[in-house]
This record gives C-alpha cells, structure tokens and sequence, in this order.
C-alpha cells in the first residue's frame, strides 16, 4: 500500500464517505466485537507479561539456591553440620552457605503444625541455605565429598519441584499468547462477517458505484475505511476498560501470591497501545480481504 | 467508436442474441426496438461492459471490451453514459449528489463543479429539485435526473434504456428533445423503446437509425416507422 492510499485511508474524503449509506447493524457489531476483543486481550496480555516475569523470576532465584539437609542423630547433627558447612566454605562456586536457625526452621514448618512446635522432641533435621554463584558449582563433587564427608548430608537443588514451576509459567505465558492469537483470529472472523453483510446490503450501492465508473479500489475503499476506523474505535473504547480492570487489580504481594502479580509493570503499561492498532490493522485486512472478493464476485 | 461483430450471447437457458453485428458511429444516433424480452436490454449491455458476449466480439474505443480488466472497464463506463430505465439512484444521497456522483467517484472537486452542475440542473429542469432525495421526484425528474448523471462527465456516448418508459407524452417528448441536444452536441446516441411514436418524433429531427431485435436477431427497421 502507497503512502498516499494509507494517508486517504486515515484522512478520508468527505465526499467519498457519504457515497456508502451508514448501515447500523453492522457498525455495532464492528464497534461491540473490537472493543469486546480488545478488552480482553489486555487481559491476556498482562497474564502473558505477568506469568513471563513470574516463570523468569522463578528461574533465577531457584537457580541460585539449593538446601543441604543434615538428617543425622541428635548427638551427631551439630558436629555434621560444622563439617558441611567447612565443606560448602571451601566449595567454589559457592557464594554463601548458613545453617537456618531453629527459629526459622520452626516457622516453615509453622504453617502445617503451627506455631508451638517443639522443635526439640521431634527428628527434625537441620537445613543449610546454600546460594550459589555465578557459574555455579561442581554439583557431582559437591555430592561424592559430602556423601564421604557428611554421611547424613542430602543435597536438594530444587529441581524436583522447580522445574515444574517453571514449566507452568511458561505455559501460561504460550496459553496468553494463543489467546491474544485466537482473540485477533475471531476479531478477524466477525469483522469480515460484518463487513460481508454490509457489502451484501449495499449490493445496489456497488451496481450504481460501477455504473457510474467507480473503480473497484474506491468501492472497497469506502467500505474498509469505515471498518478499520470503526475497529479502532471499539477497540480504543475497549482497551481503556481493560487498562482500568487491570489497574484495579490488586498489587503484588508475598501474602497474595501468584493471582496478585497479574497486572502491567512499568513499560509494560504501554504495551496494551499496541492493541486499537493491531485491532485496526486486522479489520483493514479482514474487510480488504471480504470487499475485494465480493467485488470479484458481482464483476 | 462501439462495434459489435458477430456477437452471440446465452443466458445459459438459450440463445437470446444470435450474430448481432452492429457499429454505432461517432455522432450517430440509434434507436434499439423489438417485443419485450426480445433482448434489447442485454444488447444495451453488452455495449457498455456489464455483460461479456458468449460468442463474438465486443469493440469500444478500440479496444477489445472481453479483454479489460475491472479497472479499465470502470474507465470505460465513465466514457459511456447509461440512463437506465429504473433510474438506478442512491437513495440517501440528494439529487445533486446523485447527479454528480460520476464526479465523486473520478476523484474531482465538486466544489470546483459548481457552475457546471447548476447549468446542468438548469438544463434538464431541475435547479428547484437539487436538494430533493430520489424517492421525493416523479418518474420524469428521476429520467432527467438520470441523463444529467449520464451526461456530466461529458462521455462520447449515450445508451438509455427505455428512459420513456414511465413517463407522460410530454415528458418523453422533452426527454427526447433533450437527447437530440447531446446528439446536436457530437455525441453518439443509443435508445432502447419500444415506443413507436418517440422514433417518429425523433426522425423529424435528427437522422436517427432504428434497430429492430426479431427472432434473436438484428435487423435494420423499414421505412414505415
């Protein structure tokens, strides 16, 4: 498409407009279906951006750390976990190591058992907090010294669970993009609908159009301008609520967890702009698409 | 300027037109007769585009009508003026707008038109109708109406297809006169009637040929109309 058939196409031509008589039904449906589908693809756009930081975050921060577990006799833990600990400190690759503290112990554990737990009369074995560094360290070694050294010493990295985490996030955020994907697919879907019903109520309209020497470029022109302005519209209109929804969705918290994290961060609140565009820019096509083969068709 | 050679065409049902050969020559006047449903709407048709012969072969301003494609057939039409007999208007456009459509749609101002339509107007009798919308005009405004649309790009040729047809004696002999106006003008004139007196009047004022479609065929008419 031409810079100056773009430019017709946003600016118009006043006497062009009024040839194709303003159809009501259709004009609804247009505005309603984009600014129905833009609202909810902000939605998906922000579950997409949300769950993509969440499966990041989680990567990184499972990543770097790992639990070294001392499940030895009472009178053997202490002397167990000095000699972990000795072990990590030597470890490269290992930027801390330190052993929780009872109180700390006792408040994972709080959640299932509650707060008064006593810690002492039960076989709870002492858990050592290790971060790695950046590149990490020599897990086999880690684990053949530890086995030889710390008999009662069990190295968790975290992957049994922290993959399938991952796994999730990512599949929420391929599970967004598809509906974004499906959301413009039907938007596509309805507007070419719509803009069929309105070429097949103005069929009189094109006969006279053509009688008179219109080309078949301004026919469809007439026709996919006011269905892409339309689109715009609805989907301006509806992108704004969808802003709003998000908005007043609740902020990120550790409290809340996963569900509150789902709004727009920073530069991502630009990103829902994207939508009216792509909104105009599918009806354009959808509507380019119908107008030409029906023009095809009554030729 | 418009040739027809050995032109056939069928609806699919059968044979309506059989190896019509006709030439309408700049400046020339025609009148198109025959029973109804003889075929002279689809010969009328035929001649500006709107509909491809199935045998033979269509020539305007030297060009081969089955070979232009959708965009050089819109140039076409703008150089061949058709009045149809139903008038053929946008109903929610005024009639001034109507009439100036044919402009619209080529891309000109109208505004730079002005002058032209109102003496336009002022021609066909309508100056004090401008703003009126179709559905308010008689059948006789709506056929002047339709010749000033047909006329306002200035085309070398005129087709009407039975603009008579719904209108009073006096209508049609003003009709008439307006048509031998254009012809006065150079233009090539088409008429489809089967309006016997409307010929006769015409003969007295301008040198008019009459077609006649008979049994699928064209035939020059004889000197008893």
């Amino acid at each position: 498409m031409s810079l100056l058939h773009l430019r017709s196409l946003i600016v118009g031509d006043a006497q062009a407009d009024r040839v194709v008589p303003p159809s009501g039904f259709t004009a609804q449906l247009t505005l309603f279906v984009s600014g129905a589908m833009a609202f909810l693809a902000v939605f998906a756009l922000a579950l997409s951006m949300a769950s993509g930081r969440l499966a990041d975050r989680w990567a990184e921060e499972l990543a770097r750390a790992a639990t070294l577990r001392i499940s030895a006799p009472l009178e053997q833990r202490q002397a167990q976990t000095d000699a972990a600990l000795a072990i990590l400190q030597q470890t490269p690759g290992v930027a801390s190591a330190r052993a929780l503290s009872r109180e700390e112990q006792a408040a994972l554990l709080a959640p299932w058992f509650g707060g008064e737990l006593p810690l002492d009369s039960l076989p709870v074995p002492q858990l050592i907090e290790v971060i790695a560094d950046t590149p990490g360290y020599d897990e086999t070694g880690l684990r053949l010294r530890l086995q030889a050294e710390v008999p009662g010493a069990v190295l968790d990295d975290h992957t049994r669970w922290r993959e399938p985490l991952v796994d999730a996030a990512q599949t929420l955020r391929r599970l967004a993009w598809v509906s974004i994907l499906l959301i413009g697919g039907a938007t596509a879907a309805m507007i070419t609908l719509a803009a069929n019903a309105a070429l097949a109520a103005n069929a009189q309209v094109i006969e006279v159009l053509r009688l008179v020497g219109a080309l078949d470029t301004y026919i469809a022109q007439a026709f996919v301008r006011r269905f892409t302005l339309r689109a715009f519209v609805g989907a301006t209109v509806g992108m704004g609520f969808g802003i709003i929804g998000v908005w007043l969705m609740p902020e990120a918290s550790r409290e809340g967890g996963f569900l509150t994290g789902l709004g727009l961060q920073g530069w991502g609140w630009l990103a829902p702009l994207a939508i009216p565009v792509l909104g105009a820019l599918v009806a354009f096509v959808a509507t380019s698409r119908a107008a030409n083969k029906r023009l095809g068709d009554l030729a | 300027m418009i040739e027809l050679e050995n032109v056939g065409y069928n609806y699919g049902g059968g044979e309506l037109l059989t190896d019509v050969s006709v030439q309408l020559a700049p400046g020339s006047f025609h009148f198109l007769t025959g029973p109804s449903g003889a075929g002279k709407t689809t010969l009328l048709k035929l001649c500006y585009g709107a509909l491809t012969p199935t045998m033979g072969r269509v020539r305007a301003f030297n060009m081969d009508v089955k070979g232009l494609d959708r965009d050089q057939m819109a140039y076409l039409r703008r150089r061949v003026g058709v009045v149809h007999q139903d008038c053929r208007f946008l109903d929610h456009l005024s009639i001034l707008e109507n009439i100036a459509l044919p402009l619209t749609v080529s891309g000109r101002d109208i505004g730079q038109e002005e002058a032209n339509l109102q003496e336009l107007l002022s021609w066909v009798g309508l100056s004090d109708r401008a703003h009126a919308t179709p559905p308010e005009l008689s059948g006789g405004e709506r056929q002047r109406a339709a010749l000033a649309r047909s006329v306002i790009l200035s085309p070398d040729v005129i087709i009407a297809d039975e603009p008579t047809g719904n209108v009073d004696w006096e209508m049609s002999q003003r009709l008439l006169q307006l048509l031998v106006e254009l012809n006065h003008m150079g233009k090539t004139i088409l008429v489809a009637t089967h309006d016997l007196s409307l010929i006769r009047a015409a003969k007295k004022q301008v040198q008019a040929r009459v077609l006649r479609i008979s049994n699928r065929q064209l035939q020059q008419a004889g000197a008893d109309l």
